[in-house]
């Protein structure tokens, strides 16, 4: 794990603003602010320079910026924003305006219930970020203090607790989140409407319960290794709190260990939501959940409408495709700059 | 005597993301068969690049630039890969700094051997076992024919280094390449391997290069000695000449940095070089060295000087050579060290009685099954110090002998299995948690690797700050204040607050790292090894500013050191730990003398002096340290000792002799004895 040892790295750098606490430096006579500002651009500069530097990372970041613009403005692009109730002429093709090279009014086609799939695909980007993104990001948060403050105490709290979570991952991830999606929606069968209206928010609930394990061992790791480090021990020797040494020793340093982690987290995110969607424990029907698209329109009207399945289907491809070679491209300018 | 290897205005870069970084300008040297040539240099100054280029053996991002090589007659920059690979097999062997790393781990360690030399020879394997072994005695492993069937991690360092040697030897190669390949082993394992190679090397005909940054291997090893720098060649001169009358200010600064052997910081301050190795991607025009030079003039910054012959044999790169020979290239004189009043009958700080820590031991299958409880380590064992007001105490020992367990107990980072601590008269029970914020701010630490004792995320200042808030409860705004006087105290300039660690050189670091211990104006601080991760011409002003701020502050010091110059130099009283016992304490003065423990004695032959007219043979220790799980009985060292008397030194621990209030040496032989067997031998 080459981006844990030695000194410092592009991206530990570019993460250094989060935890500067030098403003009110600024009425000495020597100045700091404007050094550690332009030290944090310039250590950006270079983590960001590392990471375009491959054509495949660009291409990832590319791909994942896209689809994040769709989730933002989806609603103002979708020509049809209500597509998920208003039925249009049922099955037609997908067409283009070839002499003024525009998209005709259904460039994907429409699905079996002429809804425009154009729009369904532009307007299922946004779910998937909130489901997929969020819940990664909660497991990150809550799974990073779980796993520093088990590796930096260490003990019987350890001991147990890495015992569960070794039991955990020993289970299937989409196993064990339907399970839980059949739990919470057993919970209270009578509030149906409710249910649904929440389907996303349990879908995030279920991702970010499921990662968090996985994100506790990998952060857990990184302070095991960490806390070795003399500037940890004079910490100790001066008396500080187990919370400043986490957060504020350790924490820093595993940072960059983090946001690859979270990086590959989000890309199997993506596909744990898809397949939720596709076997129906995700969003129920009219959302315009890429998964879900794809079980509404396969079987027997895959001859009629192959369009309405393969668009959906290429979204959670590309998006896929692209979280990856990005995590991949940050993994590399993480390492490089650590080596 | 046949010339070997020649080269000639040889440069070397390396690949930094677009740039190439010139890490060997303009080296030339000559190598004849049978003579031994060090290459001296600190980290960075392009020692072990020169090696590997005359190996032409360089990694995928470095290249040669120019200049001409040649290995008996034959131009190597001609050659292709196949052709390199036949000589590499053949004829040139290197021996790598760390052997444990070389040695492959999954491959026992007679067939790795054999293999070598199938490749060197095509002798078949039967034959090729039998070579091996003989190869195995003759540098010294105990039990060849045992040794042959262990895999590299089953053999202490001492040893791979061993295997490592015999790899290259039994190949009989006429150029032998040996990179560092004692720094990592302890001195008293150093002196062994030196003298085995001393005695092998000489003789069999090869050519030796010996790269190392220890002035005193090279004093005790070499013929010849190339000085480099910065990726210049500084000063080459047969190794006599260069120790007695050095020609260039760099070897000159280098050798009178060294705390000599009994130096003490009560008559004079080390010499320093002041400032940093330069950096390689802004340098500028003049003389690599003229920013550190205490003789640079104008002429120095603007021209390079050229390497010129100054007398037959010994050629230098310096304008002023000339006058590195007069007084005033010493630098002003030394001033001794302004000491703090050590009163004898001070108030103790520290006192220790019996103090033990045991490491349990988890019980593995085969001690279930025999219904056995496996014996802690016993890492420190009994150990009774005291340190009074302002003294310094100095621990040394070899590694593995509980010197830096015993400092974590007094500083409350490891909790002790048995006997009492005492700080500042009060009984410490308990681990850091339950000591109370005035205790916590008396007591401090430098650590051994300022690599690691910074974070890499705090700047200084936000470094500083932090013990001056927390401990000595100033505001923000008096803490920066009182961090800015600390960097001054260590002579960093106020704009280093701002800097983060990785712009900091290693002695830098270590400075801040000082400056860290100091802020919360300790009574005690406990320094583990805080100079043997620092070059030789850093080294000294760190020494020099820890014994200035010690004695500023009146702290005591617990100063662990592996090095026996060092601990002389600072230390009032010093303790000689093996096995987590202490075997002698003693005034520094009084250490360097007869009567003093065997294995203080043996400890003592081992620093290879930095001068060749010095050879100290006549004690070495030959086998490694034993485990700390399974202690011999009797007394500890009787397994190794030089001295060992007999059957009782195996039987019975030995007493504690008084020579001194406070001092003492555990040993079986009495004091005028032992006076009378050292005197006679030195």
């Amino acid at each position: 794990m080459m981006w844990r040892r030695g000194g410092d790295s592009p991206a530990q750098s570019s993460l250094r603003c989060t935890h500067i606490d030098s403003v009110n430096a600024v009425a000495k006579p020597y100045i700091v602010s404007e050094s550690n500002i332009s030290r944090n651009l310039a250590g950006t500069r270079r983590f960001l320079r590392a990471l375009f530097s491959r054509s495949q990372s660009t291409l990832g970041a590319a791909l994942v910026a896209f689809f994040f613009f769709l989730a933002l403005f989806g609603g103002q692009l979708a020509p049809y924003p209500k597509a998920n109730d208003q039925s249009h002429d049922a099955r037609v093709s997908p067409t283009l305006d070839i002499g003024s090279l525009q998209l005709g009014a259904h460039p994907f086609g429409t699905d079996r219930l002429g809804r425009d799939v154009y729009s369904r695909v532009i307007l299922g980007a946004s779910s998937i970020f909130r489901t997929a993104g969020l819940g990664t990001a909660i497991s990150v948060v809550l799974g990073s203090a779980l796993g520093m403050a088990m590796g930096y105490r260490g003990g019987w709290l350890d001991e147990l607790l890495g015992r569960v979570i070794d039991a955990l991952l020993a289970l299937p991830a989409l196993l064990l989140a339907l399970v839980m999606v059949g739990i919470i929606r057993n919970l209270d069968l009578a509030i149906n409407s409710w249910q649904a209206a929440l389907a996303d928010e349990v879908t995030l609930l279920v991702i970010a319960i499921l990662y968090i394990p996985v994100v506790a061992r990998v952060a857990r790791s990184a302070a095991l290794d960490i806390k070795t480090r003399e500037f940890v021990a004079a910490a100790e020797i001066r008396g500080e709190s187990s919370a400043y040494i986490i957060f504020r020793e350790i924490l820093p340093s595993a940072i960059p260990a983090l946001v690859v982690e979270a990086s590959l987290r989000f890309s199997y995110a993506i596909f744990l939501v898809a397949s939720l969607g596709f076997l129906g424990f995700g969003a129920p029907p009219p959302s315009p959940d890429w998964g879900l698209m794809v079980n509404e329109n396969r079987g027997g009207f895959y001859r009629l409408t192959p369009w309405a399945l393969e668009f959906p289907a290429l979204a959670i491809a590309l998006l896929v495709i692209g979280v990856n070679l990005m995590s991949d491209g940050i993994r590399r300018a993480v390492q490089k700059g650590g080596a | 005597m046949t010339q070997l290897l020649e080269a000639r205005g040889l440069g070397v870069s390396y690949r930094l993301g677009r740039r190439w970084l010139p890490a060997l300008r303009e080296f030339n040297l000559r190598l004849d068969s049978g003579q031994i040539i060090g290459i001296v240099g600190e980290s960075g100054s392009g020692k072990s690049t020169a090696a590997l280029a005359l190996m032409r053996y360089l990694s995928a991002n470095g290249r040669i630039d120019g200049g001409e090589l040649r290995f008996l007659g034959e131009d190597m920059l001609a050659m292709g890969a196949a052709d390199l690979r036949r000589l590499w097999a053949r004829r040139i062997k290197l021996v790598p700094q760390n052997a444990g790393a070389a040695l492959n781990p999954s491959i026992r360690v007679g067939p790795q051997v054999a293999e070598a030399l199938k490749a060197a020879k095509g002798i078949a394997s039967a034959k090729a076992s039998q070579q091996v072994i003989a190869g195995f005695s003759d540098v010294n492993l105990v039990d060849p024919q045992q040794v042959v069937e262990r895999y590299p991690h089953e053999l202490s360092g001492g040893m791979q280094q061993r295997v490592a040697i015999a790899m290259a030897l039994i190949c009989q190669p006429s150029l032998l390449v040996l990179d560092e390949p004692t720094t990592g082993l302890d001195v008293t394992t150093e002196a062994v391997i030196l003298d085995l190679l001393r005695a092998l090397i000489v003789g069999r005909g090869a050519g030796v290069l010996y790269i190392t940054h220890n002035l005193g291997v090279v004093a005790q090893l070499c013929q010849r000695v190339v000085v480099l720098y910065a990726g210049e060649i500084m000063e080459e001169a047969p190794v006599a000449q260069l120790f007695a009358s050095p020609r260039h200010p760099y070897t000159l600064g280098l050798l009178s940095s060294l705390p000599k052997p009994g130096q003490r910081k009560a008559q004079s301050r080390l010499q320093t070089i002041h400032g940093n190795p330069p950096d390689l991607r802004s340098m500028g025009q003049g003389c690599v060295f003229a920013e550190r030079c205490p003789l640079a003039i104008e002429m120095c910054r603007t021209q390079k000087p050229p390497l010129e012959e100054v007398e037959p044999g010994r050629l230098t790169r310096c304008f002023r050579w000339a006058d590195v020979a007069f007084p005033a290239a010493r630098g002003a004189p030394m001033q001794a060290v302004a000491l703090a009043n050590v009163d004898e009958a001070g108030q103790v700080v520290m006192r220790t009685e019996q103090l033990a820590r045991h490491f349990p031991v988890p019980r593995d299958l085969d001690d279930m099954l025999r219904g056995r409880k496996p014996q802690p380590i016993r890492a420190v064992d009994g150990v009774s110090l005291r340190l009074r007001q302002g003294q310094t105490l100095g621990l040394v020992g070899e590694s593995g002998s509980g010197k830096t367990t015993l400092a974590r107990i007094v500083i409350g980072l490891e909790a002790r299995s048995g006997g009492r601590l005492e700080l500042f008269g009060a009984d410490i029970q308990g681990g850091l948690r339950a000591r109370r914020h005035d205790l916590l701010s008396q007591v401090q630490m430098v650590f051994q690797n300022p690599q690691n004792s910074l974070n890499p995320y705090r700047s200084v200042r936000q470094t500083l700050r932090r013990p001056l808030v927390k401990l000595r409860g100033l505001s923000t705004q008096a803490a920066d204040d009182q961090a800015r006087q600390l960097l001054e105290a260590v002579n960093l300039r106020a704009d280093y607050a701002d800097r983060y660690p990785d712009e900091l050189s290693g002695g830098e670091k270590q400075r801040v790292a000082i400056a860290r211990a100091f802020a919360a104006q300790p009574s005690l601080v406990i320094c583990d090894e805080p100079v043997s991760a620092l070059d030789v011409s850093v080294q000294s002003a760190v020494l020099n500013l820890l014994a200035d701020l010690q004695a500023e502050h009146g702290s005591a010091c617990l100063f662990i050191s592996h090095n026996l110059s060092v601990v002389g130099y600072l230390a009032d009283v010093i303790a000689v730990m093996y096995l987590g016992q202490i075997v002698e304490i003693a005034s520094a003065d009084a250490l360097f003398r007869a009567p003093s423990h065997p294995y203080t004695e043996a400890l003592l032959a081992a620093i290879p002096a930095p001068d060749p007219s010095q050879r100290n043979e006549r004690i070495r220790l030959a086998d490694d340290l034993p485990s700390a799980q399974n202690l011999p009985g009797g007394c500890r060292f009787h397994t190794r000792c030089p001295r060992n008397i007999g059957e009782i030194c195996a039987r019975e621990a030995p007493p504690w002799r008084e020579t001194g209030p406070g001092q003492g040496i555990r040993c079986h032989i009495p004091l005028d004895e032992l006076a009378v067997l050292q005197a006679g031998a030195s």
